[in-house]
């Protein structure tokens, strides 16, 4: 039924990436554990829960950061299914290059904080091979408008910019080689709230535009709310209750999302 | 000096060519997988040398590996063959080999050089060995040594091309000036090390073969004879080297690399040829032409 929905809701016939019973140990202690679903192409799918319950870790073997102990994550490429692990080292580094992007929550960690604005926005052109310096320059500057970042400060340092400008101009470098799937963890922690909301606005409005597909880890069920489509609950490495957003934060099943929702004004 | 060249044998107190027999096995083991692979950088077990790391003992030792009684060895410093760093190193090799050594780059077979090649073109009996400071292209903008590895083994190299538009976005042209990267063979982006660029093309299809020694870095890497040298650039900034108003003030040459020479207190300047031997060269025959006519 889900599913039925999803495929309708995205025009799209087959989901973008599949997750089949992925788990992640530390030795003893559970990362995350028999984790299932599918993301379809322009969905957005958030993951929920306290800290602690396993979201990152989720999060970081989806984005081929860290490996599965068990379990397939499969990526639909070019209508052939890609087994995320199980790739090779090169090919892996070349899907992540070009048809994934990860947002992270420090800027500091996605940005190189030594090169200018449009150095951080080119380099994934130059990584594809673009060799034309008049026309990095274009793109990035066009980048810097859609991120809402006046272009003039196209050769101004990251770290001369505030923290929202510096989320935007992470978000900028990620979009700008049309990623097909988007990770994101915690893309408005450390803002405040005025911040937030404008960077909601637009990171909703961009992978709209796109039609990226994307999955954004949040301990915020207001950034929940505001962004995703469906909502994946997690607790103790479990996903403990998923559904369609809205649904799930308006009649929560599970006792510790109900816990979770009552807990917040959302 | 002259008691140096006097010397007819080796110092018997060392082992010829100062390291030892094994030691130069392994070094030549590594010069030949750098050469299998051209821009490679391949690691080796760089030597307590009788000179402090980072004053030349990556090309020492590739040179004390290579040498043999039939070799002539030239030392250049900044083009020069008459600065300390290069009078020690040839006294040096003078020392422990007791082969000779020239300041002539036809003569040479071996020619040991920091910051420069020699302006006369090399011959395929000749091998050029540069001392490298730093063989990681990339160190400056990726500093974790697994992540650089990883981009030279999966040619990501998008970063190069980063510091280059940097450049341009700041001074408006490539104002790297020396260390200016190469792509060898079209796989591997090296550290021509810090020799002007205005030397660069020189590297390319050069008929010598091209060691590159890093002893405290403990990687060596080569450019084999002929092998395509190319110079990053852009399709709308290409690659240019340095140009001159003036000829050198000592021999007239319009085609060398000027150095900036100092000469008084009153701030007047000299702009004369850095390689010394070229300048040398070039000045006889202006006279030999002056005498003739």
């Amino acid at each position: 039924m889900n599913e039925l929905l999803h495929s309708s809701l995205s025009g799209a016939q087959q989901p973008i990436l599949q997750v089949e019973r992925m788990s992640r140990f530390y030795g003893e202690r559970v990362g995350c554990q028999a984790v299932s679903f599918k993301l379809w192409p322009g969905e957005i799918l958030g993951v929920v829960g306290e800290s602690g319950s396993g979201k990152s870790t989720l999060l970081r073997c989806l984005a081929a950061l860290d490996q599965p102990t068990q379990g397939d994550i499969l990526f639909s490429e070019q209508g052939e299914w890609l087994n995320i692990p199980a790739l090779s080292e090169p090919k892996r580094r070349a899907l992540m290059r070009r048809a994934w992007g990860i947002v992270h929550q420090n800027p500091r960690d996605g940005l190189r904080m030594g090169v200018s604005a449009g150095g951080n926005i080119g380099e994934r052109l130059m990584d594809a091979g673009e060799r034309n310096y008049a026309q990095i320059r274009r793109v990035a500057s066009e980048w810097l408008a859609r991120v809402e970042i006046d272009p003039d400060r196209i050769d101004d340092l990251p770290r001369h910019f505030s923290g929202g400008m510096q989320q935007r101009l992470q978000i900028a470098r990620v979009l700008v080689s049309e990623p097909r799937l988007v990770f994101m963890d915690e893309p408005t922690g450390g803002l405040d709230v005025s911040v937030q909301a404008k960077l909601l606005d637009l990171l909703r409005a961009l992978v709209r535009d796109m039609g990226i597909a994307a999955v954004i880890v949040t301990h915020d069920l207001a950034v929940a709310r505001l962004l995703t489509d469906r909502l994946m609950v997690m607790k103790d490495g479990f996903v403990i209750e998923q559904g369609l957003t809205d649904q799930v934060l308006d009649d929560p099943q599970h006792a510790y999302t109900q816990l979770l929702t009552s807990a917040v004004l959302v | 000096m002259t008691q140096v060249q006097t010397i007819t044998g080796a110092d018997p107190h060392y082992n010829y060519g100062y390291l030892d027999e094994q030691t130069k096995r392994m070094v030549r083991r590594a010069l030949l997988k750098a050469v299998a692979i051209p821009g490679y950088q391949v690691p080796f077990g760089s030597r307590e040398m009788p000179l402090a790391r980072g004053w030349g003992t990556g090309g020492i030792q590739i040179t004390a590996a290579l040498i043999g009684p039939s070799d002539c060895l030239k030392v250049i410093d900044q083009g020069a063959d008459d600065t300390t760093n290069a009078v020690s190193i040839r006294q040096f090799f003078a020392r422990v080999t007791g082969g000779r050594t020239t300041e002539k780059v036809d003569e040479a077979t071996i020619i040991q050089t920091r910051h420069r090649i020699p302006e006369k073109p090399l011959r395929e009996d000749q091998i050029l060995v540069y001392q490298v400071p730093q063989p990681e292209p990339l160190r400056k903008l990726e500093p974790s040594e697994v992540e650089t590895r990883n981009m030279h083994a999966w040619e990501e190299y998008g970063l190069m091309q980063v510091r280059l538009y940097e450049d341009i976005a700041r001074f408006g042209h490539v104002a790297t000036t020396y260390a200016y990267p190469v792509m060898v063979n079209e796989r591997y982006i090296a550290s021509p090390t810090p020799i002007p660029k205005f030397d660069n093309p020189k590297m390319d299809m050069m008929p010598a073969l091209q060691l590159f020694g890093a002893g405290r870095e403990k990687r060596v890497y080569a450019i084999p004879p002929y092998t395509r040298v190319r110079s990053l650039d852009f399709e709308d900034h290409p690659f240019t080297v340095q140009t001159w108003d003036k000829p050198c003030e000592l021999c007239g040459s319009r085609l060398s690399y000027l150095d900036e020479v100092i000469v008084d207190d009153q701030g007047s300047r000299l702009f004369v040829c850095s390689d010394t031997d070229y300048c040398e060269e070039q000045r006889q025959a202006n006279a030999s032409e002056g005498a003739g006519a």
